[in-house]
């Protein structure tokens, strides 16, 4: 583990990284026989990228399930802004701030793009389902606040010509901004991307990368991303653990992660015992 | 990320209360001098005339938003203050790169009301194109869109003559950027406000000073042949031929137009700054350029300006929707599609029709004709223009048949755009009008066109060799196109670029553009370059449209992977060698250039593109480039092989250079009166 201030770091880039928002410790999650995660400890801090990787089956998932309460671990506790979180539902994880895509879409295919983002405002809605439902008062003036903090969301990620396309209709690669659209629609302070850039080609990576900064950098969004493409994690992260067999293997920069061997024997392969 | 709705009403009124930050001054010594002298003037003058009525609109977060005449006065005035206080001198050249946003149009005006010179550039530019135009105009300030223009300045500053200052609108991604000479544009025009007291007596002087020969702005050529060249137009240039074209349009206030062309582009700047502020109608830009049909429906403009390219796409859009239709819908665009043909263009040229043909078409614009003008914007559009290039005929039909009064016009950035332009009533898709107002001809001995104008161009900027070859003594300019006059009619009618003419071996006249406007007129295919001068016979280039192409491979179960896989399969040779011929019989009935028939073609690998300087920013073809960088494919098009080998460099959006291989199958067509040809 790498030692670093409570107060936070600053990066290579010289960003400001701050205090530690939320914290692993000694995490591990079972499914009956199966032991997918095996007490792994870990910190995500304020306003960092933090990338988790590992081979196929190494519990990254997982994890993020955990960390966006969807999983409650046997053993370990998970901390939020310095107090235990108990095991909470998802919806009430969504009203703490964290918000995230899927690594199969999950948006609701006959709604609009526009309606689509829209639902990531619902933890920003305070008005009885009677005043929604004749849209008067505090429902109508909700209405326009949320869908203007919507439509800097598509302006931000340049999917004006698409808001009002239903999303079955589009490629793949714009369903994933979509996603994230809707994602950041919720104004998370956490943002967990499971897999952003899977299936994507070149361009179109390079595209979500530079979503991703961007994000970082204009809203000062800490993210926690998986992903399988070495080249954009070790380019977009401050930080990153690795995975294997459900075990932390290696924590640290891209630089000192590159140089594990630890993390070199895992993704090149060693003979197991 | 400016958050504000409507920003800018708030200081409207503040400007309300003082109007006269020179401009009453400036409009009394104006109307003596029976004229206004400068684009600022105009806007004074616009800022009093029609202070409440809109002047600009752009579509941001999903919502239109106006600005007044009086707003937009406003925004420019603080604009120019915050460039005075950035230390912005008179005579210095101010590059403007970005696409349409109102902003940037503030700016140019801004920038001319401070003496300075504005020099739009192309925005999508690569960065090596646009060191040459930074360098050759010696630009002192930079005004830019995003953060994308930004890295392209960065990246080429060294290559350049000193950036003193550069200044952008959106802010996005440029937080960890070096600030100390890099500023936004909400911080100038806040600056700006905030120096009034210290700057705002030495602006008035300075919008006083303007005069009618002052540079108005440079604009650099496309360059079909060279290197761009700036051409320096005066106030004058573009005042004149502003009033003289809206006037010859009847164009008003109350006019809407869509900005969506490139603002490098000379039209652009006539259309959307000089008419607009002569006139004082309404620009409007679009959210983005991928929502630019969307935008144009929701704006309707009554002006309306497109090249053939965009007529094209549409006609190509709408045909792929037709075949996707019920058949009984297909069967009633059919009908009433043919009667269009027949009566629409005399509808609307207001010639009378028998009664029975105008009550079909009555019926036919409810069903047909209405709808579809509504789903492509053009419901009110009173003037239509295409120009930048010949418009396919059929095309051309097409949408005067169902009520578009498009007109052509033929022009020049030399010409401050109007050369010829057709009158209402007498439009044809085979001329390009009449001499527009103020405008003098003349033909060449051997056929080039020669004009006339007030607006005719000072100079090529620090070129006075390039000059003194295109205008003369007398202020005739070159047009370097083959031409003729009508006698009867007065119209204007081109043949091609007079370079691009020329002969066969066997003498027969050999002009490319008409055969190439024949091929293009087909939705399958997007560009076809036409090559045989000083050789035995024709033969072409051709590129395929991937979006009609494409959607006709998807209904024939058509299977491929990639733009090269499609443009080389064998169905998609035999369906284009079908449209050949057709060329072919339609060329070989025209007695001067039968011997433009096309023996041997090949579909290319790569779309054209003008990253790759195949093409010119305004999307003209680079014949010359085309057939030195294909050298070995045009060898093989004439030394009789069935195929080609070939590798072909091409650069990606972000300058990256990588290669593509191909085999290329050529394929021989079927030409008209093939014996006669032998024979003589």
């Amino acid at each position: 583990m790498n030692d670093m201030s409570p107060d936070g770091y600053t990066t290579a880039d010289g960003r400001k990284i701050g205090k530690v928002l939320m914290e692993m410790k000694n995490i591990t999650l079972r499914f009956g026989g199966v032991i997918a995660i095996k007490d792994i400890s870990f910190d995500i801090r304020e306003g960092e990228i933090r990338a988790i990787i590992g081979p196929n089956g190494a519990g990254k998932s997982s994890m993020l399930n955990v960390i966006s309460g969807f999983y409650h671990p046997q053993e370990g506790q998970v901390y939020y802004r310095g107090e235990v979180r108990p095991s909470l539902r998802p919806y009430q994880v969504a009203q703490q701030g964290i918000a995230r895509t899927f690594q199969n879409i999950a948006l609701f295919e006959g709604m609009s793009v526009l309606d689509n983002i829209m639902t990531g405002r619902l933890t920003h809605m305070k008005a009885g389902m009677v005043a929604q439902a004749i849209w008067r008062g505090k429902a109508e003036k909700e209405e326009f606040e949320n869908r203007q903090k919507v439509e800097e969301v598509i302006d931000f990620l340049e999917i004006q010509n698409i808001r009002k396309t239903p999303v079955a209709r589009l490629p793949y690669g714009l369903k994933k901004r979509v996603e994230l659209a809707r994602a950041l629609a919720a104004e998370p302070q956490l943002l967990l991307l499971d897999e952003p850039m899977a299936g994507m080609n070149v361009e179109e990576k390079e595209d979500m990368s530079r979503f991703i900064l961007d994000v970082n950098d204009e809203f000062g969004t800490t993210i926690t991303l998986i992903e399988h493409d070495m080249g954009v994690v070790m380019d977009l992260s401050d930080r990153v653990v690795v995975m294997d067999y459900g075990k932390n293997i290696g924590d640290g920069t891209p630089d000192e992660i590159r140089n594990n061997q630890a993390v070199i024997d895992a993704y090149l392969g060693v003979a197991h015992d | 990320m400016r958050t504000g709705v409507g920003l800018g009403c708030r200081d409207g009124v503040e400007a309300a209360g003082k109007p006269d930050w020179g401009g009453r001054h400036l409009a009394e010594q104006a109307e003596a001098n029976d004229g206004y002298v400068s684009l600022p003037a105009l806007l004074a003058r616009n800022a009093k005339k029609f202070g409440a009525s809109p002047a600009y609109r752009e579509k941001e977060f999903g919502v239109w938003q106006t600005w007044t005449w009086l707003e937009t006065a406003e925004e420019i005035r603080a604009m120019a203050l915050g460039f005075l206080s950035l230390g912005m001198e008179k005579g210095d050249y101010v590059a403007i790169i970005g696409r349409n946003r109102p902003a940037l149009y503030w700016s140019i005006v801004a920038v001319q009301s401070v003496g300075a010179i504005p020099v739009p550039l192309y925005q999508d530019a690569v960065a090596d194109e646009m060191a040459h135009v930074l360098d050759n105009c010696g630009a002192r300030f930079v005004v830019v869109g995003d953060q994308e223009q930004v890295d392209k300045v960065l990246e080429v500053q060294d290559r350049v003559h000193d950036i003193a200052h550069m200044v952008y609108l959106d802010p996005r991604g440029l937080r960890k950027y070096d600030h100390s000479r890099l500023h936004s544009m909400q911080d100038i025009q806040a600056e700006g406000r905030a120096a009034h007291e210290r700057f705002e007596v030495d602006l008035a002087a300075r919008i006083d000073a303007l005069t009618y020969d002052d540079t108005c702005i440079m604009m650099y050529t496309s360059g079909t042949t060279g290197r761009p060249k700036g051409v320096v137009l005066s106030n004058r240039n573009v005042i004149e031929t502003s009033k003289n074209t809206s006037e010859f349009d009847h164009l008003r206030s109350t006019d809407d137009t869509l900005a969506y062309l490139p603002m490098a582009w000379a039209g652009d700047f006539v259309f959307s700054i000089g008419q607009a502020y002569w006139t004082g109608f309404c620009v409007n830009c679009p959210e983005s350029a991928d929502t630019m049909m969307t935008d144009l429906r929701e704006i309707g403009p009554t002006y309306y300006f497109a090249p053939p390219r965009v007529f094209e796409t549409q006609l190509t859009n709408v045909m792929i929707r037709m075949e996707d239709a019920g058949r009984f819908k297909q069967w009633l665009f059919r009908v009433f599609m043919a009667h269009a043909k027949r009566v629409g263009p005399d509808i609307l040229d207001g010639k009378r029709v028998s009664f029975w043909d105008n009550f079909k078409y009555k019926l036919g614009d409810l069903f047909i004709y209405g709808p579809l003008k509504n789903t492509l914007g053009f419901t009110r559009v009173r003037v239509g223009y295409t120009a930048g290039e010949a418009i396919g005929p059929e095309i051309f039909d097409f949408y005067r048949s169902i009520g578009i009064s498009l007109k052509q016009l033929y022009g020049q950035t030399e010409a401050c755009v109007f050369v010829t332009q057709q009158p209402d009533g007498e439009v044809r898709p085979d001329t390009v009008g009449v001499p527009s107002p103020g405008v003098e001809l003349k033909i060449s001995d051997d056929g080039e066109v020669f004009y006339r104008s007030p607006g005719v161009f000072v100079e090529y900027f620090k070129n006075p060799d390039s000059t003194a070859d295109t205008k003369d003594a007398e202020g005739w300019v070159a047009t370097g196109d083959a031409g003729f006059i009508e006698a009867d009619t007065g119209h204007l009618r081109i043949i091609d670029r007079a370079k691009d003419v020329g002969k066969l071996h066997d003498g027969r006249m050999f002009a490319p553009k008409y055969v190439e406007n024949k091929l293009k007129f087909y939705p399958n295919i997007l560009e076809a370059v036409v090559f045989g001068s000083d050789r035995a016979f024709c033969t072409a280039f051709i590129n395929i449209d991937l979006t009609a192409v494409g959607n006709w491979a998807e209904r024939n179960n058509i299977a491929y992977a990639s733009y090269q896989e499609l443009a080389g399969h064998p169905e998609v040779y035999r369906m284009i060698r079908e449209h050949v011929e057709e060329v072919n019989v339609s060329v070989a009935a025209d007695e001067m250039l039968s011997g433009c028939q096309i023996h041997r073609f090949l579909i290319l690998h790569k779309e054209l593109d003008a990253d790759d300087g195949e093409l010119t920013r305004t999307r003209k073809v680079r014949r010359r480039f085309v057939e030195e960088k294909f050298g070995d494919l045009l060898t093989a098009l004439y030394d009789g092989s069935s195929e080609q080998y070939t590798e072909t460099e091409v650069t990606y959006e972000d300058g990256r250079k990588g290669k593509i291989t191909a085999t290329l199958e050529i394929c021989d067509a079927a030409v008209q009166g093939g014996e006669r040809m032998a024979a003589e």
